[in-house]
């Protein structure tokens, strides 16, 4: 089990090189530096000196690959593809455009982003466990036919929708909770309750109708049959068979995604204010600061592969006929 | 004069697709079949005649010219703005603009201005210049001009209906009914029946009311919102099909021979999309479109007119949202051509010096197909929406370019106005909702129709 942890570990670095090269290709070779500071001193009579002056400000200033100038080993690391790329595999993400340390402003940004992304997967999770396990019980009926094409309309509405809906209807004109903003401490659970209960109602469209699949295919397997025969009522299949069998995939599922939590979701938290992770994104995309998105596709990748490394784990503790090699 | 933008081009190419696709299926029986049976399910009926109402539209509003300037002299000179086909069969809709924001039906603005009379200055709501202005006391009046004007649009289309409907009738008539196969469903015609005598009646009366009112209303600078949200279809449909048209060819290509081949071919493919894979897809998409930010501002002197700029960062916008979509399909199909090489029937193929490149195109391709058609219609609504959320985040169209995730974007901080702006909001939800959920309907029936694991 540990040997194999490790060697995913080791599988990891080769993917992480790529996607450092691919944002390193993205941001510093399609468009060199030069055009960077020109469209962030924006118009057009910008001198060359201001531009200089921009890129030595941001260590811009520096060859991308190589540094003849330099002496010694500084040649590979005195240049833009070391000090921008290669530091991120120790998670040293540098100074975003506008000056701000990335990794104290990650650390500071990520409580947030947990605040809402832990209630809303628990509370969806619950949710639409109970509404398909309803359909299932259900299934064949005029019910289950209603419900499932309650689903593909919910499915069909957008998430702006909801959003933006959701602050009208409850903060406006209800006017139970604040529209958008943070307050540290306790005090933050009346911003938290508009976004965790909109982010759960646009989950459970989806949701709802892919945990349906997984309990019908589980209630036409053999050994519900053999339950039902043995005289089990239709209840007890359904929660002590059906239930635990069906909660492999659909934990695995969320295994994955744990990783990513931390991330945030980025329209909810722009749209509610919350300073997480997200919105730091979101900002920083509108500000075109390419250091803060450089590190965030990493920081993402990473987690993503973590999930991943997770989920195969767990698959051998919930499932024991799965053996790792 | 006829112009022929870069995303006009690609979706021409689709269709010419979508028709040899369809030669395909009615020279081959069993695609006939499974397309039958897509046709038999209620909802796959339905949403097949709706999304035909759309897609009629995107393709109306993708034949593009630059209108011939209205001068004397023989000397033919030709507008720089470019127009489609559809802006010129809606009109009124297009000239109709009045000075800002104003409600859906409305004869007056939507806020009070100060006029100068005799008597002082008073605060009125100021009449628009095209919504109701030809009612003369539109207080008492336009309730029932609304009515009538419904009433009439509404007949109209049940007109078109049934002179359709009966030469439909007609044609079959004459050609004589073919037996159906015992065995095999009918296809609902009633519904469908009923789908297209709504929306054709739902046209009629839009179209009675839109020359007089604006049945959505207007937005900030005046421009009538049904008009956008009509327009915005283009967009919506566009990156719907367009980002397929354009992953499909590397996803099958690889999806295949990675598949078929294994050994090293394999382990590079694997090693492409699992890297590509690995980077959560907003991020990966935010990045490529901030670097093409760069990049048209550097060469901002090269496109001509806004238009062609917007267009090609629709193009760009495509193509980056098919680079990270491919990889999905691509391991399913490099899963199931995994399972296709040890079939007997390849085998045989090997065993006859079959090449390699030969097998896969006429062997392994069509018996993959299925595949790449469910995922293409699974993909479509979902590419709908990311829009609207991708031109949130100022990462998706041009601004410039009507398109749903634009209007909720510039509309959605009108709602906390004292009385809120409601209708541009609603009006794309509501477009978007109706795309979206007709895609979906239609995307369960194909699933059903073509997947062998869904039993039947």
């Amino acid at each position: 089990m540990i040997a194999y942890i490790i060697r995913r570990a080791l599988y990891a670095i080769p993917i992480l090189i790529g996607v450092n090269l691919l944002t390193f290709m993205l941001f510093f070779v399609v468009n060199s530096p030069e055009e960077v500071a020109r469209l962030h001193l924006g118009d057009k009579y910008t001198t060359q000196e201001q531009v200089e002056a921009w890129k030595q400000e941001h260590g811009y200033d520096k060859p991308l690959l190589y540094n003849p100038e330099a002496g010694g080993l500084e040649q590979l690391t005195d240049t833009i593809f070391y000090t921008k790329s290669v530091r991120l595999f120790v998670f040293d993400f540098g100074n975003s455009d506008s000056g701000r340390n990335i990794g104290h402003d990650i650390r500071q940004r990520m409580w947030p982003s947990l605040a809402i992304a832990v209630p809303s997967l628990l509370l969806g999770l619950l949710l639409n466990a109970t509404l398909a396990l309803m359909l299932a019980f259900f299934r064949a009926t005029y019910l289950d036919v209603g419900g499932v094409v309650l689903c593909v309309v919910l499915m069909s509405i957008s998430s702006l929708f909801y959003i933006i809906g959701g602050q009208y209807l409850v903060g406006k004109l209800l006017q139970l909770v604040p529209i958008s903003g943070y307050d540290t401490g306790f005090e933050a659970v009346k911003f938290l309750i508009l976004p965790v209960v909109i982010g759960v109602i646009y989950g459970i469209g989806s949701g709802t109708r892919w945990y349906r699949t997984l309990f019908l295919e589980e209630i036409s397997k053999d050994y519900v049959r053999t339950a039902r025969a043995k005289g089990l009522s239709e209840q007890w299949v359904l929660f002590r068979h059906v239930l635990r069998n069906a909660l492999i995939p659909i934990l695995t599922g969320v295994v994955v995604i744990l990783p990513l939590l931390f991330m945030g979701s980025l329209i909810t938290e722009s749209f509610f204010g919350i300073p997480g992770l997200g919105s730091y994104t979101i900002d920083a995309i509108q500000r075109q600061d390419f250091s803060i998105v450089r590190a965030m596709v990493f920081l993402g990748t990473v987690l993503y592969i973590l999930g991943l490394l997770l989920t195969d784990i767990s698959y051998t503790l919930a499932d024991p006929r799965i053996r790792l090699r | 004069m006829w112009v022929v933008l870069l995303t006009d081009f690609f979706l021409y190419l689709l269709l010419a697709g979508v028709g040899l696709y369809v030669g395909f299926v009615l020279r081959t029986p069993h695609l006939r079949h499974a397309w039958r049976s897509v046709m038999t399910r209620r909802g796959g009926a339905v949403s097949v005649v709706a999304l035909g109402f759309f897609a009629a539209i995107a393709i109306l509003d993708s034949v593009h010219f630059h209108p011939r300037l209205e001068q004397p002299g023989a000397q033919v000179e030709y507008s720089n703005e470019i127009l489609s086909v559809f802006d010129v069969l809606v009109g009124p809709l297009r000239t109709h603009v009045e000075r800002t924001y104003s409600a859906p039906f409305a004869y007056h603005a939507h806020s009070k201005e100060t006029r100068e009379t005799p008597q002082g200055r008073v605060r009125v709501y100021p009449r628009l210049e095209y919504g109701g202005a030809h009612l003369e006391n539109p207080e008492q009046e336009r309730g029932w001009d609304i009515t009538v004007r419904v009433l009439r649009g509404a007949l109209l289309g049940a007109g078109v209906w049934g002179f359709l409907w009966l030469s439909a009738w007609q044609i079959r008539r004459l050609r004589g009914r073919k037996p159906r196969d015992p065995g095999e469903a009918a296809i609902p015609w009633w519904s469908v029946g009923v789908t297209a005598l709504l929306i054709l009646m739902l046209i009629g009366s839009v179209t009675q009311l839109a020359g007089a009112y604006h049945v959505f209303g207007t937005d900030k600078v005046g421009e009538d919102v049904l008009y956008q949200t009509l327009k915005s279809i283009r967009t919506g449909v566009l990156i719907g099909t367009l980002t397929t048209l354009i992953m499909l060819p590397f996803a099958i290509a690889l999806g295949i021979t990675a598949g078929y081949y294994r050994g090293w071919v394999d382990d590079v493919i694997q090693y492409i999309y699992i890297t590509l894979n690995s980077i959560p897809g907003v991020l990966l998409i935010a990045a490529s479109i901030l670097s093409l930010h760069v990049y048209l501002n550097a060469h901002a002197e090269e496109y001509t007119s806004l238009a062609e700029r917007a267009d090609l960062r629709l193009l760009f916008l495509c193509m980056i949202l098919g680079l990270t979509s491919w990889t999905g399909l691509c391991r399913l199909l490099r899963g199931e051509s995994l399972k296709l090489r040890e079939h007997e029937y390849i085998q045989a193929a090997v065993a006859f010096g079959v090449s390699g490149p030969r097998i896969l195109l006429r062997h392994i391709l069509p018996n993959v197909m299925h595949i790449v058609l469910i995922t293409v219609v699974l993909d479509f609504s979902g590419l709908v929406l990311a829009e609207a959320v991708l031109s949130y985040v100022d990462i998706g169209v041009d601004p410039s370019m009507n398109s749903w995730g634009n209007m909720i974007n510039s509309a959605r901080l009108e709602m906390s106005r004292e009385p809120p702006v409601w209708w541009s909001l609603t009006a794309s939800f509501v477009f978007m909702f109706g795309l979206v959920l007709f895609a979906n309907l239609l995307s369960d029936a194909v699933r059903d129709a073509f997947d062998p694991r869904v039993k039947r």
